[in-house]
This record gives structure tokens, sequence and C-alpha cells, in this order.
């Protein structure tokens, strides 16, 4: 099951730095074992050109004796919804076909400032609307331990990337679970930070009050080391946070004493059997590794679904209103008049999912029903944050499964969005109270990924790797 | 949760500015329904003393300088992206029928 090929990216970019690997070998290697795996339709487009330029720059800065970073010649695959300057950035969206970014996210600068090489845009949902990468306008990715079922989403061309070898590392974004999701049913670490700890700019936004970015990599310190060079405060997002002065790289402590509270909402009815033997055993193992287990309850869980569901349709209507085919992407030309050249241009260029959830959004947002739906999402929003932090107080971590089931097959949830909105139920929740959660691989149930969710107080991302990263090491 | 009718479906389509299929207008009175219904629950829900939550980790008010900053984004550049335009600028259809 494990395709693990390239090694931790710490040694990666010391051995490029040592002069030991050249970088555009490991562009080349990167862009073959892509041309490789293309059944698995991870990929929507390579940067050939760009990344083989930037692994020269890389190669011969080396050459000179210069420093060339942390990341230097690690390639990387972005997910399609980051701008990456002078790439195509679709959003696996009709809507922004041929879209090319003007400028670049901040988390694209800042990981390329240490050198690393974006090598691809990999599959989505299209806009991220999604958990199955089945709403992608282009392709289905599949899953790379079973070809008939899905990656999860709206990542699901990231993990799919992470999993297959690809590069050693893919970036996400998370709205409602799409890093974690998909990590859980492909089979990788998928990292969903504090909200506001990483900057979106040049990130195509889905939902604001619940997006974050995020890495997705084989282990525990390579997310931690992408993290602590993606994180901190950015004047072009304002929602950004102020980083953690001693960063997120050096993952310390041990499990005597550390107190972990079962979510026992996520444990009950609804859950595969073999993902719950599995989340059992994981538990299990950090009880006999000196881990003080306890059960906590938050009552308003059963909640979270309906509040995500007004919340973030109502903020993708919003966001989606800058998509009027008069400025960029998707224009339809036999309109007669702008009125109708906005409505054709939405209703031509958008995919059946992005329709539905402006639909929703703009049903719960209009005069009439604002109180009854948005408002009161907003204030059980507030009362699931209660509930959280009170857990918090009887636990210092917080566990669960990611996912109620592993991997579904292609088609299986396609024609029920409702039925699709609850493979996110065990994610939401987190999204919703701004709080950090890892998924990372905990076994398999007949031979499908299993994930295992650890969750941490917002801000607490460094301890929350720790605790990973040493969970991990008992898995 | 009553169905939504297809004024109701037309009139949303409208507000969002949306041309939608008759065949997609039918789809979504379904749709839009059920999910409107799986989250009409929250109506139950006993939220007595509580303040909505806009913003999760308390930032409040967040300024910042009011200079220009160089994201290598020029007119050129984003008037190549415009699906119509005219002497340099954006050329939208007629405004009036």
């Amino acid at each position: 099951m494990n395709y693990s090929q390239w090694p931790l990216i710490a040694t990666i970019a010391a051995q490029v730095q040592a002069g030991e690997l050249k970088a555009i070998d490991l562009v080349e290697r990167a862009l073959k074992t892509i041309a490789d795996k293309q059944e698995f339709d991870a990929i929507i487009a390579t940067l050939d050109d760009r990344a083989r330029e930037r692994a020269q720059a890389v190669d011969a800065a080396v050459a000179k004796g210069e420093k060339v970073g942390r990341l230097a010649g690690v390639p990387f695959i972005a997910k399609d919804n980051f701008l990456v300057f002078g790439a195509e950035t679709t959003a696996a969206s009709n809507m922004l076909r041929g879209f090319t970014a003007p400028f670049q996210a901040t988390v694209i600068e800042k990981l390329e400032a240490e050198g690393a090489i974006c090598v691809a845009k990999a599959n989505l949902d299209a806009f991220a609307h999604g958990a199955s990468t089945e709403n992608s306008d282009f392709m289905t990715t599949k899953n790379p331990h079973d070809k008939t079922r899905v990656p999860g989403g709206s990542s699901g061309g990231s993990a799919a990337s992470v999993v297959l070898d690809l590069a050693p590392f893919a970036l996400g974004t998370d709205t409602g679970g799409s890093i974690r999701q998909p990590a859980s049913l492909s089979g990788c670490v998928g990292y969903k930070p504090t909200y506001g700890l990483v900057s979106r700019s040049g990130v195509v936004a889905m939902a604001s009050s619940l997006d974050v970015i995020g890495p997705m990599t084989r282990s525990v310190e390579d997310a931690a080391l992408v993290l602590d060079i993606m994180a901190g405060q950015d004047a072009s997002d304002s929602t950004t946070i102020v980083r953690d002065p001693a960063g997120y790289v050096s993952l310390e402590g041990d499990l005597k004493g550390k107190k972990i509270g079962i979510i026992k909402e996520y444990m009950s009815e609804g859950l595969d059997a073999g993902v719950k033997k599995q989340i059992e055993a994981a538990v299990e193992k950090l009880k006999n590794a000196g881990a003080e287990i306890t059960e906590v309850s938050l009552p308003s869980l059963s909640l979270a679904l309906a509040v995500y569901y007004v919340l973030c349709p109502a903020e993708v209507s919003s966001n989606l209103s800058r998509y009027d085919g008069q400025r960029y992407g998707f224009a339809d030309d036999s309109a007669k008049t702008l009125d109708e050249s906005f409505s054709h241009s939405r209703g031509r260029g958008f995919g059946k999912e992005a329709k539905r959830r402006i639909m929703i959004g703009t049903y719960v947002l209009s005069s009439g029903f604002y109180d009854a739906y948005y408002r009161k999402a907003q204030t059980v929003r507030t009362k699931l944050i209660n509930e959280c932090s009170a857990a918090f107080e009887q636990a210092d971590f917080l566990i669960g499964p990611v996912a109620p089931t592993p991997a579904f097959k292609i088609g299986e949830n396609a024609s029920d969005p409702l039925k699709m909105y609850l493979a996110d139920v065990m994610t939401v929740a987190v999204n919703l109270v701004g709080i950090p959660a890892i998924s990372i691989p905990a076994g398999d149930s007949d031979g499908l990924p299993v994930g295992l969710q650890l969750m941490a107080p917002q801000r607490k991302d460094r301890e929350l790797l720790s605790l990973a990263k040493l969970t991990e090491e008992l898995l | 949760m009553t169905q939504l009718s297809r004024e109701e479906v037309l009139k949303l389509a409208r507000l969002a500015r949306l041309e939608l299929s008759e065949e997609e207008v039918a789809e979504f009175q379904d749709e839009l329904s059920a999910v409107l219904g799986y989250v009409s629950q929250l109506q139950e829900a006993d939220v007595a003393g509580l303040e909505p939550t806009t913003q999760v980790t308390g930032l409040k008010n967040v300024m910042r300088e009011d200079m220009p900053r160089d994201y290598g984004v020029d007119r050129e550049k984003l008037l190549r992206l415009a699906p119509s335009k005219q002497d340099g600028q954006l050329k939208p259809k007629r405004m009036i029928g």
C-alpha cells in the first residue's frame, strides 16, 4: 500500500544544497512520474518550462555556493485553486478554463523563496465544492488504492498526488474537510491549520469565514516544515494571525500525561465498522503509551453539518458573484444586454454544484429568510464554539475519525447532493470553530486507507503536530 | 419543509443572475427543498442568550497602510484576461435592452 519513494523533504533540500542532488533531476523525476501515473487523473496541468527554469536557477545558485533555502529543489504540486504566476488556474471549472494567473498566491511566493518548485496543478471538485473530485468540470481523480473509488475531495488530486509519489508534497485547501477527508480516503497526512494562520491571498475563495490552506504530505514532519514556511501574517489577507514564535518544526514532548478526549458523538452510529476498529486501536495504543484518555461530548455536533450547509453556500454565493463574464473567466458572447451577459455567462460557465450552492446561499441570505437561516446558523456556531471550549477544559486534544467511511465508489453518492454532504459530517465542525486538525494514516478497512483525526485548541498548531508525530510513530 | 415552487426557484436564479434550463429549474425544486429541509433542523436549536459568530479568532478592524504594493500585475496583463475590450478599457454589452 505504500508507494513512498521520495525521502523526507528536509533530506532532499539538504542534499540539493550540498550538491549531491540536482534540482533539475528532481523536477524531471516528478514530471516523469506524473506522466507514468496519468491514468489516475490527479493532475490538470504540468508546469514543465517554468519548473525546469526554476530548477536550473536553484542548481546555478548551489554551484555558486549560495544558500538556496529550506526547500531547495523540492518539487511540489498545488491544488488548481492556487494562483501561480503565468500558469493557468482553473479551480477545475469551465468558468476559469484558460485563465492565466496575473499574480500569485502569497504561499507560492513563500515556498518558492525557500527554493521549492511547483511542477503541476492538481484536480479538485470545481471551486472546491465537493468531497470526491466528481464535481470537477474536467475529470474524476481515481483513488490510488482502487481506481473504481474516489480519492476524496475537494483536494482529491493533491491527496492522490502525494500517495502516488508524484511529488514530496502538495497543497490543499480545507473549508469543511477538503484537506483531511481526501488525506484519509487516499492515505496521506493532511494538515488543517488554525483559521488565519496561513494567508489565503491568491487562492480562489470559497467560504471566507471557513477557508484555510494546508500541506498534504507523507509524514507529519514534512507537514510541519511546509507549515512553518507558509504560516504568519500577511498584509494581503487581513484575517491572518501571528505565528507561534517557537515555529512549527521543533516537535517535542511525550505522550505521558497528555489528556486526549474521544469525541463521543463521532464514535456512534453511522460509523463504518472497519473505521471504528482502527480508531479504537489507535486510541488503545495512545493509552498504552501513557496518554490519558477521556470521553468528551459536544451535544450540538449533530447540528454542525446543518450550520455548515447554511454558512458555506451563503459565503459561496457572495464569493462567486465576482464571476460575471466581464473582466475575466468564461463569457457568453451571445447575450444582447449587460444583464443577460451576467446571467448567461454564469449560467453556462458554472457547473451544477456551484449553481446549487449559489442558489441555496441566495435563498438563506434573501430578505425574509436571513434571520431564520443565516443568523440562526451563526448563533448555533457560537454554541458549538462554547461546547468545544468546554471540551478543551477536560482534554488537551480531541480525537476521532476523519470520515464515516473509507473511500466510496465513483458514482455512489453523485446523484444525491445531501448524501455527498454527509461525507463532511466529521470534519466541518473544526472549520466552524477555527481550530487546527490533522488526518494521519491509521491502517485500513478492507484494504482502503483510514485516517485518524486529531484536534487542538486554536493556535496550538505546534502542540498538535507534536502529538501527531508521536501518534504516527505508534501506528 | 414544503417544496419550492417553480416561481421561487426562478426568483432565486434571477437574484443570483443565473440562467437555468427548464430541466435545472425542476431539479433545483427538489434538491433545494431537500437541502433546506435538512438545514431547517437548526430552527429547533436553543440559542437563548447567544450572539452570532462572524469571526472565529477574535480579530477586529485590522488596518494596514493604504500604500500601493507591487504584485507584478499591470494593466496590459489584466486587460488580456477580459473577454471584450476597446481602447484599453472593458467593453460590456449595452445596459438598456
